[in-house]
């Protein structure tokens, strides 16, 4: 196979600087591989985030050919013959190092929803049926490419007052969980901003994992919302009905 | 003059993967102050990978299950090498500790009347394994990390942990650097868990991350800790082969679980000649070795493995049994599933060893230092079943959380670690960036994966460990001269240089127990000693520091009481 060019962002939160290498890259070879092999030949400080390398932790997440991605997923047989690979790191939080980015926010956002809360008296028999739709959910890992490209936050910046897709999905699962009992809806309304989304999809194209956010897990909690505080017939009829 | 970050905690938590989760909430909810550290970020540990699901003998499927059933098939597949009492207290308890998973949150998969459902697996006589898909661990660790959030559990993420202290006999703290800016940090601590995982980055093919480089182990040995059965490493006989790029990545065991069926080259299901009886669901010490075999005598596949086949399954329920592996080679192999079948060949996949533990506390042989999770050895003898490992780290994380706890109550008087001992430590973790020149750690890493891989992998023989010894030797030689440039800040080159520390220590204590077991018993085969023999049955491996030197000696078993004894003589 001939070589590729890779060119990667490489400096702190401060300073960029463009490195090009020639990688002699294999069969079958993600961009992970390539990045790797820069550190163990060329520069072995390049910093990189990454843990599994088989699409299942979320850590190694970068913009590839402008494009975010997991860089152990992302093939270089897909990209044209003698087209030169950019890695950019994620641009939505601060850089630490070269490919590393702090994405600690997101965990503190995780922190201010509410937990999981079943009744005392549960029992633990569910329907599989019920579940399937929140399992979609629960196929997150967390690898925020979702936030990374969401224009409220990417271009407005609105990290205290929007949580973000990956929040959202979170609380879809939470509340569409047969055997929850908390409501978030009042988070979702005030701190976690979910008026924000405009519904652009971006989110959900880039989901490695495929769950359908927006569809799925927004616009039900949209619907949620309108019931909840805007829809005085609806609001009337969970009075009366007790739920 | 270095400054360093201190933090003071009554019990420790050194790992973040289902045994350090689950110690870390156990430890808190006993009402002590719980601090956890991990080197990657929180929810990333090796657990998220975790495919095939989590063995618990609650009969959900198979009625006739219970523990005793689940304890003969634990012991039976760790050919009688297990710490009869840890396999016992696992049986009993797992099956208590997934349904309080459910209580956190966690959605298993279901049966038609909304229990659990349970899958089968190698090894496992009764369908055993509750599962999601064949994502089972990203399950198990968002359910732990979202309840030590919800605990309060403060964590300190991407913290490397290079050093326990100790005053004394007593483990008294541990000094970690931050990942992202190289600074140090002093933990003190009244007692600490170990809950790193295990080895795999010593060998070239392998399924295991980056997180693999037996940080934990190393640690302990460095502290005097005593580690038992490290010629016990697990070859997974299923990982891809093909690409390149992914050759060792893990395919699950599930996949035979629901029927995919092993082939050779001229389409024979080829388990027939090994073990008619299990077929695909014999234990991985037995399939990796037929695969191993089938290859060798020219029946393998274009690319060095053997074929797993799912295609006479039905496609759709294949992609919803199987969403990941389907995935998996979709997306990194070009091959449909459900329609072509797999390339399979062996990967260095879990650590039965580690550490020396008091089974019902997990106490290592070091006051105040316990151990839980792929760290601690004896659980699984000389082959863990598939399954078992979370089950393992749930069942063990708690009680390592319970008796921390309790370690820390009645010895309040906590001891801060000498400043001695810190000085030394950074001394020696900041010397690979004096050096002017010196071996790359990347190449050392290298080397010692082929020694390993070559040397001391699935098939062993005297002469082959030997010589790895001696390179191991030399590798440790041109260790001391390891150069490291670049700053601290976020430096990987920095990071392996420490890790090879670990890595080259247990890869000695893996060739020293291998070479001293004149045997094959489970995943341990020495081609120049091809049976199992009944003499070592008894006999447990002990590797512990002395001096400069590594020291081997040999340990009676503990025995079954008749009891349990009795389980087994009745099924003969
Ligand atoms: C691909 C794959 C699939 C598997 N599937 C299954 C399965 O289906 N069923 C099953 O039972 N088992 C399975 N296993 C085995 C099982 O997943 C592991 O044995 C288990 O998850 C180990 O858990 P642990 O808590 O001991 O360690 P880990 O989950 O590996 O966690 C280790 C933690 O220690 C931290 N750490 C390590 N060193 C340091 C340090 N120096 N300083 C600070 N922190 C440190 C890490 O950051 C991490 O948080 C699988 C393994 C693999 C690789
Ligand atoms: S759909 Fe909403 S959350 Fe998703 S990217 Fe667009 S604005 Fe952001
Ligand atoms: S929802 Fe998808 S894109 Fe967002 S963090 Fe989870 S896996 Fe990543
Ligand atoms: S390294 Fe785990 S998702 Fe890429």
């Amino acid at each position: 196979m001939p070589d590729v060019t890779f060119r990667i962002s490489t400096g702190s939160a401060e300073q960029n600087e463009e490195k090009t290498y020639r990688v002699p890259v294999a069969e079958g070879w993600v961009v992970l591989d390539a990045v790797h092999y820069i550190q163990a030949h060329e520069a072995p400080d390049l910093a990189v985030r990454w843990n599994c390398k088989a699409a299942k932790c979320g850590s190694c997440s970068a913009e590839v050919n402008g494009k975010p991605k997991l860089m152990c997923k992302t093939r270089l047989d897909d990209f044209a013959d003698g087209e030169e690979i950019v890695v950019y790191p994620l641009k939505t939080f601060p850089r630490i190092k070269d490919l590393v980015t702090d994405v600690s926010w997101n965990y503190e956002v995780a922190k201010k929803i509410k937990p999981f809360t079943p009744a005392k008296d549960t029992k633990w028999s569910m329907d599989q049926r019920d579940m399937d739709r929140v399992q979609e959910f629960r196929k997150c890992i967390e690898c925020f490419l979702c936030q990374d490209v969401c224009h409220v936050l990417r271009n407005h910046d609105k990290k205290p007052e929007f949580a973000g897709p990956r929040s959202f999905v979170r609380i879809a699962n939470l509340e569409m969980h047969p055997l929850d009992t908390a409501s978030r809806l009042d988070f979702l309304k005030n701190e976690g901003g979910l008026g924000y989304c405009n519904i652009t999809k971006c989110c959900t194209e880039v989901c490695p994992e495929d769950i359908h956010i927006t569809d799925n897990a927004i616009i039900p909690l949209k619907e949620r919302l309108v019931d909840e505080y805007y829809d005085p017939i609806a609001k009337l009829f969970k009075v009366f009905s007790g739920k | 003059m270095e400054t360093f970050e201190k933090h003071e905690h009554d019990v420790l938590v050194i790992g973040a993967g289902g045994a350090g989760l689950r110690a870390a909430i156990e430890a808190k909810a006993q009402g002590v102050n719980v601090g956890l550290v991990c080197k990657s970020l929180l929810g990333k540990a090796h657990t998220v990978m975790a495919e095939g699901g989590v063995a618990a003998a609650m009969g959900n499927v198979d009625p006739q299950d219970n523990w005793q059933v689940h304890f003969k098939d634990t012991m039976a597949g760790g050919k009688m090498m297990n710490n009869w009492r840890m396999a016992q207290l696992h049986a009993q308890q797992a099956p208590e500790r997934v349904l309080e998973l459910e209580k956190w949150g966690a959605l298993f998969d279901r049966t038609p009347s909304g229990t659990i459902l349970q899958r089968a697996f190698g090894g496992h006589t009764c369908k055993r394994l509750a599962h999601v898909g064949d994502r089972t661990g990203l399950e198990i660790i968002r359910t732990l990390q979202e309840r030590a959030v919800e605990a309060q559990v403060p964590v300190y993420m991407e913290c490397t942990v290079t050093h326990l202290l100790r005053a004394g006999d007593r483990v008294c703290g541990a000094l970690a650097y931050w990942r992202s800016n190289g600074k140090f940090v002093v933990f003190t601590a009244k007692s600490i868990i170990l809950a790193t995982g295990g080895v795999g980055k010593s060998f070239r093919i392998t399924s295991n991350s980056w997180e693999y480089t037996s940080d934990g182990l190393g640690m302990a040995y460095a502290l005097g800790a005593e580690l038992i059965d490290m010629e016990f490493v697990q070859f997974h006989p299923t990982g891809m082969v093909w690409p390149p790029g992914v050759k060792g990545l893990l395919v699950t065991e599930a996949v035979r679980g629901e029927g995919g069926r092993l082939t050779n080259n001229k389409g024979e299901r080829f388990m027939e000649r090994y073990d008619p009886k299990r077929m695909e669901l014999s234990t991985r010490d037995q399939v990796a070795r037929a695969i191993y075999t089938e290859v060798k005598e020219g029946r393998g596949s274009e690319h060095g493995g053997v074929f797993l086949d799912v295609t006479h399954l039905d496609g759709e329920s294949v992609k919803k049994k199987l969403p990941s592996m389907y995935h998996q080679f979709k997306d990194l192999a070009d091959v449909d599933i459900t329609k072509q079948p797999m390339e399979v060949g062996p990967t260095t996949h879990y650590m039965m060893g580690g550490l020396r533990v008091d089974a019902e506390t997990t106490a290592t042989t070091i006051p105040g230092l316990f151990a839980a999770g792929e760290v601690a050895g004896g659980m699984h003898g000389g082959n863990r079943l598939g399954g078992n490992s979370l089950s393992d780290l749930l069942v063990f994380g708690r009680l390592a959380g319970i008796h921390a706890a309790e370690f820390s109550r009645q010895n309040k008087q906590g001891i801060t670690p000498p400043d001695v001992e810190i000085q030394a430590a950074t001394r020696q973790m900041l010397e690979p960036f004096d050096r002017k020149e010196g071996a790359s750690p990347y190449e050392i890493h290298d080397e010692l994966q082929d020694v390993m891989q070559n040397l001391v992998g699935i098939m062993r023989i005297e002469e082959d460990i030997k010589t790895a010894l001696t390179k191991l030797e030399g590798l440790k030689q041109r260790l001391k001269t390891v150069r490291v440039t670049g700053s601290r800040i976020y430096n990987p080159g920095w990071h392996l240089a420490y890790d090879l520390r670990n890595l080259l220590n247990t890869s000695e204590a893996i060739a020293r127990s291998a070479l001293a077991r004149e045997e094959s018993r489970g995943a341990h085969t020495r081609l120049d000693h091809p049976k199992l023999s009944p003499e070592w049955e008894k006999i447990t491996h002990v590797i512990q520091k002395d001096g400069d030197g590594m020291n081997l000696s040999q340990m009676p078993k503990p025995q079954m009481p008749p009891e349990l004894a009795k389980l087994f003589e009745e099924s003969h």
